[in-house]
């Protein structure tokens, strides 16, 4: 006899986390159509995007052409650079956008969502739109855009990699706040363990063990002794801050060259292939760490959508009773996934000292664990949604320090801030509708 | 509010609110807590399956951030005498969950140290060497830790020497008000990341009230608080709206307000409406003598008004969870939100209004930073105030008089490892080491427990840590 067993079944998306659409459901009747209300959220999120964007970027566009270089000089074949006049772009964009906007209200008016193609289009075309008016706006309007995406994509490799942790953790029922933690944990071990072996390659592997030893932590906090798993995560987060912070000064800093100068992971170039303009950069001209991360993407979403594994793991985060009937390990799953979160992470972390630069400081991660949480959440718990949810965080990261570069009238405080304030729009907006796992964040005990 | 409004009020709500706030979808929810209060006599297992169902409402929400088993002065389970009650109570747990945490810290400052480094050498020939060493290095930052927060004994004259004291309760201050708004939040079931943002948002106001206008004494100085915890009301309050409305999950949105609202401030500091002329540095205008705190023991200590302030917050905080209907609304939501709805409650509003509450409050740190000790805006205004919050408040078990005494003891421990770094150059990031093992440590009684011996049943597997139901066990007991 158990009092949770015999509890009524926590299906509901409701709980927990987001509660998408209740303030909205109350105001208004309950669809007949589909069991799922829809909203006025996105529509009205669109169409006041394309508003903004019409008259930002077109009405108020800048008059000169924007110019985007494709292929580098020692690419297979060349492409033309592609020149696009601000204002005409900005225009026609926008027109486009709120023709968007304005299918999703009639799509609205009859009582039916919208199609998931809809918002991500309407990204593309929002995203291409500023671009064009931020490079028209510029003193020099020409910038590369192979450059743009190959750097975006390196950007990205940590976040990706973040997200990938936080999919593996709230799959199972474990909400990972800490990876910002195992990002830094890594990062830190790679240095440390490089410098000593003196092999890059020993420095990654000893980053996905600091990583997982940090995710243990969370495991046996969260799943051991029940402690609220937000907690746990801030907690470690200011925990493996502080240690790599001490750690860092009192030993460091004070031999570079003993414990700090680790080496940098080789760039390995597939030949002929990384000649490809735009894709050849971004697929066969990377470091170990960012092959490993397509291969992470694609195997975490095999694994978690087209396995036995997966499906496990799957059960145990949307409904661990149901789960337990069926003589899955609850705990120890969720264990030993949060472990595995924690190695995927750590990787992530090695690409701080390993690849970016050759050498730890403090605070190296810079908060990108959280943009990860956000890309997580954005690409909606799904492993590849979250692959392209941390390429446009990068994105904007990269754009932020090329538009400083060309010299743009928008002020750098506010492209830094794009990031999160889309996040904030994505979250508040358009992710809404979707869920996270049932059961993320709630301990389990057998009854 | 009268404690003979309550029942109108509520009765009020009920009328008023039920069918706006209960969906079509979302139909009144039966939660199994009653379940839990089954009589009859209870094997060890149950009690923690009580207990979690009890935080969980079964199994149906996260747990909040201070379980509901710990709220209530009832500890289940309890036949046990009234020695060992006190021993495994919270109160000695969170005892010894400092001195747990400190004695790791020791350890990690005595493994980076050089004595201990060559005496480790040869331990084995003379183990004693090492040891001494190792509590040299232990004791030594630790005493200078002492030195730096609380009294310092070589100090020329009486208000010399509790001059630490002094700057410990400055410090202490902005901890206190912020931690305060996170363990609101967190009695709502919120978990406000956001104090740092909320600061830096109230900073800005309060800041600009104080340099930019020109009033009387008296009056100015009141612009200045009042628009610094506007500032913060209405960026916490931005927060709990958004996920009233849209179901957005508040860690994510608190976490990027942080970023929106530091980026806000730099881009401002770059402005020439906020930078101070002929400067080219990202910095404020001084602001005005009337426009910041008084010193209110003497011009020697940078102790200012704010920490008057806060103690005042901290009454405010306890009469509202415990003495308010609101308040109880608050708790009401936090323990379970959906029983909460059933009830009457408006919940979207009791979150919007909590935020904003929370947001008020670190608010107020961000007056205390600018008006009290900086006396100027600058992108640190709010350093890392607002993060330690969070750890504040856990530590404070999020009660309002908890929270200030954790504030008090993180005050201290910033104020000293400055002292610490300068004395015996043990780095100031030992002091996160130490508050967020506190946390942990406090976040998990049945850990601290098992290793001090002290779990009331099953003490031999609890001490062994094998047995895990004896170690949920003492979670629930």
């Amino acid at each position: 006899m158990s009092t949770t067993a015999t509890s009524p079944v926590p299906g509901k998306p409701q709980q927990g986390k987001p509660q998408p659409g209740t303030p909205e459901s109350a105001r208004e009747k309950a669809p007949a159509i589909s069991a799922k209300p829809v909203t006025w959220k996105v529509p009205v999120l669109l169409a006041v995007l394309g508003v903004v964007a019409f008259i930002f970027f077109g009405i108020m566009g800048p008059n000169q052409t924007a110019k985007f270089g494709i292929s580098s000089s020692g690419d297979f074949f060349q492409l033309p650079a592609i020149e696009v006049p601000a204002f005409l772009g900005g225009i026609v964009l926008s027109v486009l956008m709120l023709g968007l906007a304005g299918y999703a209200v009639y799509l609205k008016t009859r009582n039916e969502a919208s199609p998931g193609w809809l918002p991500i289009v309407f990204i593309v075309l929002f995203v291409a739109a500023f671009l064009i008016w931020v490079v028209g706006g510029a003193r020099t309007p020409s910038i590369s855009l192979a450059g743009l995406i190959a750097g975006s994509v390196t950007l990205a490799v940590p976040l990706v990699f973040g997200s990938l942790s936080g999919v593996l953790c709230e799959r199972v029922g474990v909400v990972n706040i800490a990876i910002e933690g195992q990002l830094l944990g890594g990062a830190f071990t790679a240095a440390m363990v490089a410098t000593l072996t003196k092999s890059p390659f020993i420095g990654l592997l000893a980053a996905a063990v600091a990583g997982a030893i940090v995710s243990m932590v969370l495991a046996v906090f969260s799943i051991k002794y029940l402690v609220n798993q937000i907690i746990v995560g801030v907690v470690l987060n200011v925990l493996v801050s502080g240690l790599t912070g001490f750690l860092f000064s009192t030993v460091m800093q004070a031999n570079k060259a003993q414990f700090n100068s680790p080496g940098r992971l080789p760039i390995i170039d597939i030949p002929v292939l990384s000649s490809i303009p735009v894709i050849g950069p971004i697929l066969f001209k990377q470091s170990v760490v960012g092959y490993l991360m397509y291969i992470a993407v694609i195997v975490v979403w095999i694994g978690l959508f087209k396995t036995k594994w997966g499906l496990r793991v799957r059960a145990v985060g949307e409904h661990p009773q149901a789960a337990d009937t069926m003589g899955i390990k609850v705990n120890a799953t969720r264990f030993w996934n949060v472990t595995l979160g924690g190695a995927v992470a750590g990787i992530g972390g090695s690409f701080f000292t390993l690849v970016a630069i050759d050498s730890f400081t403090k605070e190296i991660s810079g908060g990108r664990g959280f943009i990860a949480l956000a890309a997580l959440i954005f690409g909606r718990w799904n492993p590849i949604g979250a692959f392209f949810a941390a390429l446009l965080f990068g994105f904007a990261d990269n754009l932020q320090s090329i538009v400083t570069i060309i010299g743009t009238p928008v002020p750098s405080q506010f492209m830094a801030m794009l990031p999160y304030l889309v996040t904030v729009l994505a979250v508040a907006g358009l992710v809404g509708r979707s869920r996270p796992p049932a059961a993320s964040g709630i301990p389990y005990v057998k009854g | 509010m009268s404690e003979q409004d309550q029942p109108k009020h509520v009765a009020d709500e009920n009328k008023t609110e039920t069918p706006a706030t209960r969906s079509p979808e979302n139909p009144a929810p039966a939660t199994p807590a009653p379940e839990t209060a089954a009589p009859g006599p209870k094997t060890p297992g149950e009690d923690a399956a009580a207990a979690t169902a009890l935080d969980t409402a079964g199994g149906a929400m996260q747990p909040s951030a201070v379980p509901v088993s710990a709220q209530s002065g009832i500890v289940p389970g309890g036949a046990d005498t009234l020695v060992r009650r006190i021993f495994t109570g919270s109160g000695i747990v969170s005892v010894l969950a400092v001195l747990l945490a400190l004695i790791l810290g020791g350890l990690l400052i005595a493994s980076t140290d050089k004595q201990v480094g060559a005496t480790a050498s040869y331990l084995f020939a003379r183990p004693s060497d090492f040891f001494s060493a190792v509590w040299n290095a232990a004791t030594r930052s630790y005493v200078a830790l002492f030195q730096g927060s609380v009294f310092n004994p070589r100090g020329s004259s009486v208000a010399v020497q509790f001059a630490p004291l002094m700057e410990t309760l400055t410090i202490a201050t902005p901890l206190i008000t912020a931690g305060l708004g996170v363990a609101l939040a967190f009695r709502a079931g919120l978990f406000n990341i956001g104090a740092q943002g909320q600061i830096i948002m109230a900073g800005i106001l309060a800041a600009w009230v104080g340099f930019a206008l020109h009033l009387p004494l008296g009056l100015h100085l009141l612009l200045v608080l009042i628009a610094g915890i506007v500032g913060g009301a209405l960026w916490g309050g931005l927060v709990g709206l958004l996920k009233a409305r849209t179901g957005a999950h508040e860690v994510i949105l608190t976490i990027m307000f942080n970023y929106i609202a530091l980026y806000f401030l730099r881009y401002l500091l770059n402005t020439p409406a906020f930078q101070r002329p002929g400067e080219s540095n990202p910095i404020s205008p001084i602001l005005d003598p009337s426009a910041v705190y008084p010193q209110i023991l003497g011009t020697q200590y940078r102790l200012h008004l704010g920490f008057l302030l806060a103690i005042a917050a901290t009454v405010f905080v306890w009469w509202l969870l415990n003495r308010s209907t609101v308040g109880f609304e608050f708790r009401a939501v936090g323990a379970n939100p959906k029983a909460a709805l059933t009830a009457g409650i408006n919940v979207p509003r009791a979150t919007v209004l909590v935020m904003a509450i929370a947001g008020a409050l670190a608010g107020m740190s961000g007056v205390a930073q600018v008006a009290g000790t900086e006396k100027v805006l600058t992108d640190g205004v709010a350093a890392t105030y607002g993060f330690d919050a969070i750890t504040v408040a856990l530590l404070g078990r999020s009660t309002p008089w908890g929270t200030f005494a954790a504030g008090l003891l993180f005050g201290a421990f910033r104020a000293g490892a400055v002292q610490m770094q300068i004395q015996t150059g043990t780095p100031i990031d030992i002091v996160l080491v130490v508050q967020s093992l506190i946390v942990l440590f406090i976040a998990a009684p049945p850990l601290v427990r098992a290793l001090f011996g002290l779990n009331p049943r099953k003490k031999k597997a609890a001490t062994a840590g094998k047995s895990k139901k004896a170690a949920i066990t003492g979670g629930a007991a």
